[in-house]
């Protein structure tokens, strides 16, 4: 009688766990209205809440902003593609094309030409991958100079300028490090491409449509042995300029202290500097004084049309008509000062602010980032290839190793 | 159950009510009392331990990874949907989307104006004028006799069909929507053939043929379209480990270490965590102890990913607190050994307090009368310990130093996030002086080369054998541990 009981009690706990477990799966899937779901990072979420509604009470549908955490963002998007639960549209960086592509998981955006010539040509050129535009840019981002102008106020002409001046207020004892210019244990290319490019290094070369060439690797050459030559002359054993103690973590410290007079970065370390109180003035990061023209990385922030969407007509009608807004743009610039990718917008925003028109003049002989996939194969051992060249490795040696290490990786 | 129905994936419901039809005859039923004890956890087994490893294992033997995730058809599908390129100094539309009859189902039609005004229809036929439209102030149509304009809401329902359709204008050319109010004239420049298994790029008249064994289109040169699918690979993963040639000269190296990091790692929060608790679990009095045995867990009560962060730049050669300290000028993460140091520092200094805890509550077991009987007979202090206190900890403690073990010997955020696996020596980015085997196969699968989910199943499959052979060999010695105890 007892087990009896029992027994029935856990079958009634059963079957109300098997009705809740349905009622739970009928209630998500029972929306009709449909709900275009946008996927950004956190800073940009916000600000991209009242555009996305306006488009949505525009069009009668749901718009729906969501928050994905910036380190995951892509990957998350390729495995949510992946599953069939992916976004409709991305907000992303550029240089991701080449994977997202790969993946299948971003479809070409269309754009008038009109339209088209609103944007600034290196944003255009950076979005478009194998001769097809994928995203619309609204930000760009690059490399520049920023210096204290307490300690040096004059722009430096070259890195034998700047490394001169830097190193006589060290040696004055007016300050800890000649340069703020993060390198790491594991190296940083990114922040090393201006001195590589001025050098004479190349990562990638161009094949003829202006696109990057995976198999014509600039690493590995001979100018990239001179210019590693170059930064390991620079290095722990050579002029004590840069250094793997100086990483992403400590660098803007160095130079919001007043403890570095020169500090290698791009606009996302503006807010932190003016907080600070640094006097200081932006000017393009210089090259070597018989060299090439230092040339940065520059970086398209854009939206993409997911491929996997189930309201593509909205999502492009969002992204190809819509986003390319001056509004819009001023908008998000307002929330995250980086540089409007469309030029009536950052023409203005400069007039107020100086310090945009600075960062985008010091953009001007950059490259943009390579989207290819061959990029994950090269940026690790390249890296490590630089720390170790300027912790006084040889530079021959160093530089063979990354170049073999992509041979093998890339089969 | 409905959304697996929902979406079709028929196995999955088969599987649920069969779990389901299991548990109500072994639960309803007055036999089967066996059973009642054994199917729960029989059921989270299968469904924690043997489902992943059988997915491991069978991802072990695919190309599973970016740019061949999903099937060929998907592939296809992409490739020449992302071929359409605009024709050249073609015009620009301004386009309503609207259908013969309702809304929801009748017939497409894209109601175009061309920049000098002109109104069009076209439909799957082709282009024709359309008199009697009424043009909005954007240049969109808002009205037409015989269509029907489909609202934005509308028209994204049918988002399927609507990007797919193009109005014919010419050989392969045909007008497209971008969005719901512009269109534009293109042709598709890649076109698949199921005939010849192939994809012909009419641009550069470029056949690229389908390779079943790698899942790309691949043309005669060698040249690859990005785009690609997965396929069954075979061992292919598991001999790319072995003939590795980096694996090859760093396996053993990587091994060793990672077998001392664990040990080091273990005897090191062993030591100190005991260390530390029998100075605190002295009969004396001991004004502030609960203050002091707070203080010795806070490093466990801090999230241990912001500690090894925190530590890193602590062992900063230049501005690091360590450096500072000491007074000295030790290059930490250049130097292996100095690395391997700073590593094993790190983790003891976070591993500790767990080890202080469970010493501190197995001392506290141990009635104080057994040491004070032993120290009456004769014995020196080290001796009671030696012979009364130890042997009676370790029966709490040896299936935890066990367990601490194998954590350890996968602790991937204690070098990740320290040192990063490095330094590296020069002649080889790929394997670094404080590696465990977790972070450098990591390294290997996801840090080089995009996700590689195949290879990586292939890599864990081989870390499994490993810790499935050092967990046999401890299992036995801690089973002849307990032997003793009995």
């Amino acid at each position: 009688m007892r087990i009896r009981r029992v027994g029935a009690l856990a079958g009634t706990a059963a079957l109300a766990l098997a009705a809740t477990a349905c009622g739970g799966g009928a209630e998500g899937s029972g929306q009709d209205e449909a709900t275009m779901v946008i996927w950004a990072d956190p800073e940009r979420t916000e600000v991209l809440q009242p555009f996305a509604e306006e488009f949505g009470s525009a069009n009668g549908i749901r718009v729906e902003v969501r928050e994905v955490a910036v380190d995951t963002i892509q990957a998350d998007f390729v495995t949510a593609h992946e599953s069939g639960t992916g976004p409709d549209v991305l907000v992303g960086a550029h240089d991701w094309i080449g994977n997202l592509v790969q993946n299948g998981a971003i479809d070409p955006v269309e754009l008038p030409e009109d339209r088209l010539a609103a944007f600034d040509e290196a944003a255009v050129e950076a979005a478009t991958y194998d001769g097809r535009l994928y995203g619309v840019p609204y930000a760009m981002e690059n490399l520049a100079l920023i210096r204290n102008t307490d300690l040096a106020p004059e722009a430096p002409e070259s890195i034998e300028d700047m490394v001169a001046t830097g190193t006589r207020l060290r040696e004055d004892g007016e300050v800890e490090e000649a340069l703020g210019l993060q390198v790491g244990q594991v190296g940083d290319p990114y922040h090393m491409q201006p001195f590589y490019t001025s050098a004479g290094g190349y990562l990638f070369g161009t094949d003829g449509e202006g696109g990057y060439d995976p198999a014509d690797l600039g690493v590995g050459s001979p100018e990239s042995v001179e210019a590693f030559e170059r930064l390991a002359d620079l290095g722990e054993e050579g002029q004590g300029v840069l250094k793997r103690s100086i990483d992403s973590e400590n660098v803007a410290g160095l130079f919001e202290r007043g403890e570095t007079p020169y500090f290698i970065t791009g606009p996302w370390s503006l807010g932190a500097v003016q907080e600070a109180g640094v006097p200081y003035d932006i000017s393009p990061v210089p090259g070597f004084e018989d060299g090439e023209e230092a040339s940065p990385f520059i970086t398209v922030q854009a939206f993409f049309v997911a491929s996997g969407s189930s309201n593509k007509v909205l999502a492009e009608e969002f992204v190809a008509n819509y986003v390319a807004d001056p509004e819009l743009a001023t908008a998000l610039y307002e929330a995250d000062p980086r540089p409007p990718a469309l030029t009536e917008v950052l023409e203005e925003v400069s007039q107020d602010d100086p310090d945009v028109g600075k960062f985008i003049d010091a953009g001007e002989n950059g490259q943009p980032m390579p989207a290819i996939p061959e990029m994950n194969a090269i940026w690790d051992p390249f890296g490590k290839a630089q720390a170790a060249v300027i912790g006084g490795e040889d530079p021959e040696q160093a530089v063979q190793t990354a170049a073999e290490a992509f041979r093998d990786e890339s089969g | 159950m409905f959304p697996l129905y929902a979406a079709g994936q028929w196995l999955g419901v088969g599987v649920v009510a069969a779990a389901t039809a299991l548990i109500f005859y072994v639960y309803l039923s007055r036999r089967a009392i066996p059973a009642k004890y054994l199917l729960p956890g029989t059921l989270l087994l299968v469904a924690f331990q043997i489902v992943p490893v059988v997915y491991t294992l069978s991802t072990s033997v695919t190309n599973y990874s970016d740019g061949h995730r999903g099937a060929k058809e998907q592939a296809v599908d992409q490739i020449e949907a992302s071929s359409v390129v605009r024709t050249e100094d073609a015009a620009e539309y301004t386009l309503t989307v609207a259908a013969r009859g309702p809304a929801a189902t009748g017939e497409l039609v894209f109601l175009l104006t061309a920049p000098d005004g002109t109104a069009y229809a076209g439909d799957a036929e082709g282009l024709t004028r359309l008199e009697g439209a009424e043009v909005g102030p954007t240049g969109r149509i808002t009205e037409a006799p015989g269509y029907t304009v489909i609202p934005a809401g509308e028209a994204n329902a049918r988002s399927a069909e609507i990007t797919k359709f193009a109005v014919p204008t010419g050989t392969g050319t045909g007008i497209r929507s971008s969005g719901f109010s512009s269109a534009y004239e293109g042709r598709s420049t890649r076109v698949y053939d199921a005939a010849c298994d192939c994809v012909t790029d009419t641009e550069t008249g470029r056949v690229y043929t389908a390779d079943d064994e790698r899942g790309a289109f691949v043309a005669g040169n060698g040249d690859r379209l990005a785009q690609g699918w997965q396929v069954n690979v075979g061992v292919a993963n598991f001999t790319r480990f072995l003939t590795d040639p980096v694996t090859g000269t760093s396996f053993f190296g990587i091994l060793a270490w990672n077998i001392a990091f664990a040990a080091v790692s273990t005897a090191g929060v062993f030591a100190v965590g005991l260390g530390v608790a029998l100075t605190l679990h002295t009969p004396r009095r001991l004004a502030g102890r609960t203050a002091y045995r707070l203080l010795v867990v806070l490093p466990y009560a801090m999230p241990a990913f912001a500690m090894f962060l925190l530590w890193r730049s602590m062992f900063n050669t230049d501005f690091g607190l360590v450096n500072r300290l000491l007074g000295t000028d030790v290059d930490w993460f250049g130097e292996p050994w100095a690395a391997r140091a700073a590593v094993l520092a790190i983790n003891v200094w976070i591993g500790f307090p767990y080890m202080f805890l469970v010493a501190t509550g197995a001392l506290q077991s141990i009635p104080r009368e057994l040491v004070q009987a032993a120290r009456i007979d004769g014995a020196g202090a080290w001796q009671a310990f030696r012979s009364i206190t130890l042997p009676l900890l370790m029966v709490a403690m040896a299936p935890i130093l066990v367990a601490t073990f194998a954590y350890n010997f996968n602790n991937f955020n204690a070098v990740w996030l320290t040192t990063a696996g490095g330094p590296f020596p020069p002649d080889n980015p790929m394997a670094g002086a404080t590696d465990l085997l977790i972070t450098y196969t990591y390294r290997l699968a996801f840090g080089v080369g995009g996700a590689q989910y195949g290879y990586a199943a292939a890599l864990s499959v081989f870390i499994f054998l490993i810790v499935t052979l050092i967990s046999l060999v401890s299992l036995r010695r801690s089973a002849a541990l307990e032997e003793v105890h009995r």
